[in-house]
């Protein structure tokens, strides 16, 4: 009898074992079936040219399919940890999804205005009002000239990088 | 194996393979009703039907709607709207039932909140309903994302980004959920597949599950008066059908459920023929642009009330940022109603008329509701966001004080 109950045991163990491998390597395969693509983690670079953008007004360009305002700042505009500093020129740099919950701020006059629960960002790009709890994020960057290259990380990228964690 | 003999008619024959008589009276003609509910009891079954209507017209959609970026918004707007014959009335229907089952839901769950129909054996019913209601909540956005309209992408976006918040993980869920860095085809293709498929087989399941629910507690009545049903079964069934408090489901109860059903496929029918625009936002007869957001974004009616606890709070306290304070009021009020057979501490199952203090809560739980949804839908400046700010944290409130408000009750009634 006792016997007979060992065997039957052993029988639900080994069942029990394959099917915790079996179900636990299933449960990767799903997990990376929702991965992103490879083609899309590739996805291009983007290149902009900074001499052309006017003072004051923000142009949005699009990387890997998501908005990047481009700024430069005027004058009476505070100066920020953040600048991108080219020809003395200062630039803000900054993806342009809220960073509550991925709206689309809009420029008016000084500030990016969310318009989805009233988030608020000033021209550097930091949150001033409502829900958002970070500034606008930085896209990684690279520089060659007057040129700004999106998805590389350039040394002038990881210089402001490291000053906004600071 | 049981003895067959030849069967005299398609019935008997049936019968002896199914056993189709026991069932009957199990799910039909021996299921007992109290006599004593009103036509809110009906809201089960008029969501059963109106469950029936989406799925019957989304089958028809789903044979010419195209899960993809670049096709959905036309195949939706003008293939199913302009080509299809009938096309625009299964897209109505489909709109419409998806808008007004969430109106029933609703109703339905909070009869059964002043009833107290969730309390001392009961709970089941109530959590299974609450899981019901969860995944009809996510079966109704996946399907608002698939025309692919403006009001589609960014509802997409902003609750997809809700996710972002859970410690640790958040950021790369969102991009895990999403299939990529943005919303975009990977997205959509997945949550086609959520909507047609998995949800609603889970929500088929859930059904059954909710009806099973109820064969042990019985359902309530309009005095929450405790019935012996077997008693009363018996004195039915002796004849004695004016002295018994139960009547069978089937032939008897369910004609007035149908009676009310009549009524509201006729509101329904109504509002699909002449007032579809109700369930349709005009903004999302905009294509999808992932490079503007519509100048004031809000998601459907039904979600207008939790929507506004999220961003009811939108100042820093202390070291918690608004935000995090938002996410984690949202969860709460998600989350919080699936545990009110545990929060309230009454040990009486009575209607709301009958619990004095529980009575005050319930109706402004009610009003708070209808607030937090009017104001769901403005833009969230100035005086509005205070509002909003006070209606979400009332909501919250009025949870934490449940406990002690259904103890106050219990302990004027001499309890
Ligand atoms: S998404 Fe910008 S404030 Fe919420």
């Amino acid at each position: 009898m006792s016997n007979e109950t060992n065997r039957r045991d052993f029988l639900g163990y080994t069942f029990a074992a394959v099917a915790a491998v079996g179900g636990a390597a299933s449960l990767v395969g799903m997990k990376k079936a929702w991965d992103p693509l490879p083609s899309v983690l590739s996805s291009g670079f983007t290149e902009f040219d900074l001499s052309a953008v006017k003072a004051g007004h923000p142009s949005t360009i699009m990387w890997r399919g998501k908005p990047v305002f481009i700024l430069k700042k005027t004058a009476d505009m505070q100066p920020n940890k953040r600048d991108l500093i080219i020809n003395g020129d200062r630039y803000t740099i900054a993806i342009g999804l809220c960073t509550h919950l991925g709206c689309i701020p809009a420029w008016k006059k000084t500030k990016w205005k969310c318009p989805c629960h009233g988030g608020e960002f000033n021209a550097s790009g930091e949150e001033i009002f409502g829900p958002p709890p970070r500034p606008l994020d930085l896209p990684p960057f690279s520089i060659s000239g007057t040129k700004i290259v999106l998805g590389e990380e350039g040394p002038e990228y990881k210089k402001i990088a490291a000053a906004m964690k600071a | 194996m049981a003895k067959f003999t030849k069967a005299n008619s398609v019935g008997e024959w049936l019968d002896q393979r199914l056993n189709t008589t026991t069932l009957n009276k199990v799910l039909m003609t021996e299921y007992w009703i109290p006599k004593d509910i009103n036509f809110l009891w009906a809201m089960g079954v008029l969501l059963a039907t109106t469950f029936g209507i989406l799925v019957i017209s989304g089958i028809f959609l789903m044979m010419y709607y195209k899960p993809d970026v670049n096709l959905a918004f036309d195949s939706v707007n003008y293939t199913i709207m302009q080509e299809v014959a009938y096309g625009w009335l299964f897209r109505h229907m489909h709109g419409v039932a998806a808008s007004v089952v969430f109106l029933i839901i609703y109703i339905h769950m909070f009869t059964g909140i002043y009833y107290g129909s969730y309390k001392q054996g009961r709970e089941m019913i109530w959590i299974s309903g609450m899981l019901l209601f969860v995944v009809f909540s996510a079966a109704g956005f996946s399907g608002y994302m698939l025309p692919w309209g403006q009001m589609s992408y960014w509802a997409a976006m902003v609750i997809t980004n809700l996710f972002g918040g859970i410690p640790f993980i958040g950021p790369d869920l969102v991009v895990w959920i999403r299939g990529d860095f943005n919303v975009a085809d990977a997205t959509l293709t997945r949550f086609f597949m959520l909507h047609v498929f998995l949800l609603p087989i889970v929500i088929m399941g859930l059904i059954a599950f909710h009806f099973y629910t109820l064969r042990i507690p019985h359902v309530n009545n309009q005095d929450s008066e405790e019935l012996d049903f077997d008693a009363e079964a018996e004195k039915y069934l002796s004849g004695n059908k004016k002295e018994s408090k139960v009547i069978p489901f089937w032939p008897i109860f369910i004609s007035k459920d149908l009676a009310v059903l009549g009524i509201f496929l006729l509101f329904y029918f109504y509002l699909v023929f002449f007032h579809y625009e109700f369930a349709m936002d005009p903004v999302n007869f905009d294509p999808a642009d992932n490079m503007a957001t519509p100048a004031h974004i809000y998601p459907e009616w039904y979600f207008l009330w939790s929507y506004e606890v999220l961003r009811g709070f939108f100042f820093d306290i202390g070291p918690m940022k608004a935000f995090d304070i938002g996410l984690a009021a949202f969860g709460f009020a998600n989350a919080i109603f699936l545990f009110l057979p545990f929060l309230d501490r009454d040990t009486k199952i009575l209607p709301a008329h009958k619990r004095p203090a529980f009575f005050v809560w319930f109706w402004i739980l009610m009003a708070d509701l209808i607030v937090l949804t009017i104001w769901g839908k403005l833009p969230p400046t100035g005086a509005n966001a205070w509002v909003g700010f006070v209606a979400a944290t009332l909501f919250i409130v009025l949870f934490i004080l449940l406990p002690v408000i259904s103890k106050i009750d219990a302990k004027k009634r001499g309890a």
